[in-house]
């Protein structure tokens, strides 16, 4: 994209927002009332939507059971009019499938599965020309409001490198640019990563900034993801007038 | 559709509540759950709606892209249906049966002259056309399923903003699209004609209006009735496994007609309010 700077002198990305700075966050938990657990998540222009099922009798095989722990099966599906092209098959092509994989991974290091053995939790996200960062995050207020315990919050966000400097957040115009980008899923009460990953070349000094700038970011999703937990068991006390 | 288990007491129960035109939310045999209808939900498409109708959630997504007209209608644009269950009663490949006949159910519909008028979406004959990509999402199935997405399709339709394009021909013969400079300058369509489907399930001696999954598990045979807004009946058909009289389905087409009118009312007066609210109007989407 000749003359689209990333980053201008002044350090200001496209859309003007600094190096480090969020795209705007708003969420909602509890959006379906048939499923156990539903959030809704917009990062910028990104929707995701997630609903969350378990835990539950294993269904289709038993033969899956796992004895001490339960299954986690994640689906991931995008609607066809999300990108800017007409996308033919929502789910069942090779990208949905790597998607649900990495997503089942995030969450099996952060479910506490062995307190439901036998048993299965479902997890569907849906991207409007979504990222991974957004499908984790509204996976995670989903599986809250389903009362599912887990270690810690599970918290993702991307980040880029431009120009010597770390971006965070990256919106669609700054990943179609193609420079790397780093994923990272992060549990921020201890500081442990969930998943880690990165596509394009990035010389190896510089990963330590850019993992420093998306655990940061990820920290900080946590702070909003906190707020609207807590805001939203207040509304469900208020309710039942506790 | 998705199931739901039923023991036999419940089962009885909302046979005989049915009766005495007492359903077990307390509805009347021709009245419809709460609907909530929100257009321009999804930012990159040329028209979307949301309908919540009790617990069933639909998002419909209409596209505009070009293609050329198919060869016995060289005259028209078309209209293309996508159905996606994301549902996990439907996990995996098992929602494909489900949305195939949804899909299908929609293409014979609109498949009259009245429905939309496939003109307009023509550019140049032969050569050029617009094609609506309609794509249904299937967010919650709470019962119902054919009238929630009728009346989505039809608030997304009316939603719909297609750009203004010109054809320009130079010397050689070759044509050039246009599009035209002003981002507001686009066609709509007109969705007065666009049948909504009434769907009328037999339990016991009566016959229901939007049931719920529970209503729906107790019923063996339904009646769906597409309606326009005067009134006429433009597609009928029987699905369940069990068999209708056939007073019974005179019956059930009377009363689709009736409820069809009052639904295609309402369902004008809110997305032409929400119209009028204009591009100040505060988009609630899911997050209300």
């Amino acid at each position: 994209m000749a003359g689209l700077e990333l980053l201008s002198d002044q350090g200001y990305r496209v859309d003007g927002r600094r190096a480090g700075e969020l795209r705007k966050i708003q969420a909602r938990m509890g959006v379906f009332a048939q499923a156990d657990g539903s959030a809704y998540i917009e990062q910028g222009n990104t929707k995701a939507l997630a609903v969350v099922y378990g835990p539950h009798e294993i269904r289709g095989s038993r033969a899956r059971a796992l004895p001490d722990r339960a299954l986690v099966n994640c689906q991931y599906s995008s609607a066809t009019f999300s990108t800017g092209e007409r996308k033919r098959r929502p789910h069942g092509d090779r990208k949905s499938c790597e998607m649900g994989l990495q997503l089942r991974q995030t969450f099996e290091a952060a479910i506490l599965t062995q307190l439901h053995p036998r048993s299965q939790i479902d997890i569907y996200v849906q991207a409007d020309g979504g990222t991974y960062a957004a499908c984790v995050n509204a996976a995670t207020l989903a599986v809250l409001d389903a009362g599912i315990p887990m270690r810690d919050f599970v918290c993702a966000c991307s980040a880029g490198f431009v120009d010597g400097t770390a971006l965070a957040d990256l919106s669609h115009v700054e990943e179609a640019a193609g420079g790397p980008q780093l994923a990272l899923a992060l549990l921020p009460a201890s500081g442990q990563i969930a998943l880690l990953e990165m596509d394009a070349r990035l010389h190896e000094d510089h990963l330590e900034r850019v993992l420093e700038a998306a655990a940061q970011a990820a920290r900080d999703v946590h702070t909003l993801l906190d707020r609207v937990v807590r805001q939203h068991v207040r509304e469900a006390s208020i309710l039942l007038g506790d | 559709m998705a199931s739901v288990t039923l023991s036999e007491a419940e089962k009885v129960y909302i046979v005989h509540g049915v009766q005495e035109d007492l359903r077990v939310d307390g509805r009347g045999c021709e009245d419809y759950r709460c609907v909530e209808v929100e257009t321009d939900v999804v930012s990159n498409t040329s028209g979307s709606a949301r309908v919540k109708l009790g617990h069933t959630d639909i998002l419909v997504g209409v596209k505009a892209e070009m293609g050329t007209p198919k060869l016995e209608k060289p005259n028209e644009g078309y209209l293309e249906f996508f159905v996606d269950c994301a549902t996990p009663e439907f996990e995996g490949r098992g929602g494909d049966d489900l949305g195939t006949e949804i899909a299908n159910t929609l293409y014979r519909i609109f498949n009259n002259k009245s429905s939309v008028d496939l003109k307009t979406l023509c550019i140049s004959p032969r050569e050029h056309c617009w094609v609506l990509y309609v794509d249904v999402l299937l967010l919650e199935c709470g019962g119902n399923l054919f009238d929630a997405i009728s009346i989505a399709v039809k608030a997304a339709l009316f939603n719909t903003r297609i750009p203004r394009v010109r054809v320009l021909e130079d010397e050689e013969g070759s044509k050039d699209i246009e599009l035209s400079d002003d981002p507001y300058d686009c066609i709509r369509l007109s969705v007065e004609n666009v049948p909504c489907i009434v769907t009328l399930c037999k339990i016991g001696y009566r016959h229901v209006v939007d049931a719920t999954l529970q209503e729906e598990a107790c019923s063996l045979a339904s009646l769906l009735v597409s309606v326009t807004s005067k009134g006429v009946v433009t597609c009928m058909r029987k699905v369940g496994k069990g068999s209708l009289d056939p007073e019974s389905i005179f019956e059930m087409m009377e009363t689709g007609k009736r409820v069809g009118k009052v639904l295609h009312a309402s369902l004008q007066s809110v997305v032409h309010k929400e119209e009028s609210l204009g591009p100040k109007r505060q988009k609630v989407g899911f997050l209300g």
